[in-house]
């Protein structure tokens, strides 16, 4: 299912911590500006194969990644420079992380790290992020205390804030929700659907109804392979391409 | 819901409550030794205790007068040795910490520092004998035993600092990974400004253990008597030798006879008044810093 539009481009991935394979060599791409949702219980390799995208894979010693997997045509595993891939793709982890500086600072870390130094464009990047993850009018006047003094809810959005402090082409959410109430949860979904017009977003989610919710199409993994890759209208139809899909969409198990 | 008192409940209630007076009695039985130890002292050295004592020089062949060459000799080698150790320390720590990748290299760099640490003291001290008196030529001099000291701090010094280094939560340096920030912007921006106060204490802690070392400096640098002006805040070269206050209690104590009593004494309680003043200047600034801790 090669489209001219790949975003990402991703072919006879193989994963293994060890001996152990937890990516059984699997291949799909993701286009430009779609919401593309993976699904999967535990274990499937959904993490691993974020962690694969940005390269934080690489933070495992025991891991060996086989494969091609493409971001804009350029090869993830032999790209010279990390640090601007890792800039290019955005990664919100499942707990959120405020990190122990103030706000402000939270959302100027990964410009700064980039080399921004005027005031003025951090300060105008700082509010346009934290508008975005749709946490600014909550914290605008209490920039500069710190982060990590948050609710759970709130450094989620900062988090996301973060995620797009570095103006990434690619978001992934890795189960976001997990941590949060149902009102912010449906707040950030809010922000995901007005930004999946700038940016391409791969959400990994345990909700199947958020995946159904938000995504163009799903992608199934189970036990690092994929079941099923389809739109949404499939994947969540009465009759999609497997059978296992259905009972794992419909709840039949678990 | 009625709280009823079964057998098994009265066992288990007695268990616990021994239990608890038995490590209550420990944990108190600590402070005793402590207590005596400061009040013999201080009772002994009684007569001899006096501002006055601190700055001024042996008389009279050490039987009389004060400590200011030992005292001004031992601040020299404890700032000089942390001066060498703890930068080395601190950095080698950074590396095991953070970049050093599990292979048998760093395996073996670890295996050392621990081992390092478990080296007797007078072993450092032949050691040092041989490589900074003889070998790099460095004589019988402050350098000398500094430079002693501070290779048997060094070790102690990385252990407490990756301590603290490994107290910073991994989910930080990972949230800084993932938005592009090279390990070097993690560690300057988040790792070190919150362990910062653990390494301090770490190094801190040390200068007491430098203070009161004897041996390294007997062997290398450490000298019976220097003639020194009274309250001569400089007076020693690195090259120079110098008295230490744990060098001058051995030998007030085991080489001058006819000492007036309490002035060994008086030497001791200096000693350990500096030891306690340093590790309660220690723990004031870890609570303080603690009080300020982001997450």
């Amino acid at each position: 299912m090669v489209t001219p539009t790949a975003k990402i481009l991703v072919q006879d991935l193989r994963l293994a911590y060890g001996a152990r394979e937890v990516i059984h060599g699997i291949s799909f791409d993701i286009r430009q500006n779609e919401i593309f949702g993976i699904i999967g219980p535990a274990q499937s390799g959904k993490t691993s194969l974020l962690r694969c995208i940005n390269r934080t894979i690489d933070f495992s010693p025991d891991a060996t990644v086989t494969g091609t997997l493409l971001v804009d045509g350029e090869d993830v595993r032999q790209t010279r420079n990390v640090y601007e891939l890792r800039r290019k793709i955005g990664m919100v982890a499942p707990l959120p992380v405020g990190l122990p500086l103030t706000i402000y600072d939270n959302v100027a870390f990964a410009p700064r790290c980039a080399g921004v130094r005027a005031k003025s464009d951090l300060d105008g990047l700082v509010e346009k992020c934290l508008t975005q993850a749709a946490l600014w009018d909550e914290v605008k006047d209490r920039l500069d205390s710190l982060g990590t003094k948050l609710s759970g809810g709130q450094q989620q959005r900062l988090t996301i804030a973060r995620a797009l402090s570095h103006q990434p082409e690619v978001l992934c959410l890795d189960e976001f929700s997990i941590a949060i109430d149902p009102v912010t949860t449906m707040r950030i979904e809010d922000v995901l659907k007005e930004l999946r017009k700038e940016i391409t977003i791969i959400l990994v989610t345990n909700l199947v109804q958020q995946a159904r919710r938000l995504a163009d199409r799903t992608m199934f993994l189970w036990n690092g392979d994929i079941v099923e890759l389809d739109r949404n209208e499939v994947i969540f139809s009465e009759q999609p391409a497997s059978r296992k899909t259905y009972e794992y969409v419909h709840g039949i198990f678990g | 819901m009625m709280f009823t008192e079964t057998p098994f409940v009265r066992v288990k209630l007695r268990r616990q409550a021994v239990a608890k007076w038995a490590f209550f009695a420990m944990a108190v039985s600590m402070i005793v030794p402590l207590l005596l130890i400061i009040a013999y002292l201080v009772e002994r050295a009684m007569p001899s205790l006096s501002l006055e004592f601190l700055v001024a020089v042996p008389a009279k062949g050490m039987k009389e007068g004060g400590i200011w060459p030992a005292l001004v000799g031992t601040i020299y080698l404890v700032v000089i040795s942390l001066a060498v150790a703890a930068p080395i320390g601190v950095l080698a720590a950074v590396y095991l910490n953070e970049y050093a990748k599990d292979n048998w290299f760093n395996r073996l760099i670890n295996l050392a520092v621990i081992n390092l640490a478990g080296v007797p003291s007078i072993v450092h001290a032949l050691f040092g004998l041989g490589a900074f008196v003889y070998a790099a030529q460095f004589g019988y001099s402050i350098i000398s035993a500094s430079l002693t000291l501070a290779i048997m701090t060094m070790p102690v010094i990385i252990a407490s600092t990756r301590e603290a280094l490994a107290s910073v939560p991994r989910s930080f340096r990972e949230a800084c990974w993932n938005v592009g920030a090279t390990r070097w912007q993690t560690i300057r921006a988040i790792v070190l400004p919150n362990s910062i106060s653990g390494i301090l204490t770490g190094i801190i802690l040390q200068v007491s253990r430098t203070a009161g070392e004897t041996a390294p400096v007997m062997f290398t640098g450490a000298v019976f008597f220097k003639a020194v002006k009274s309250g001569d805040l400089f007076p020693y070269g690195l090259g120079d030798q110098c008295m230490a206050l744990s060098m001058h209690l051995y030998t007030l104590s085991t080489q001058v006879p006819g000492v007036k009593e309490s002035i060994p004494y008086a030497t001791a309680v200096v000693l350990l008044g500096s030891v306690l003043l340093v590790n309660a200047a220690a723990i004031a600034l870890r609570v303080w810093l603690r009080n300020r801790k982001k997450w």
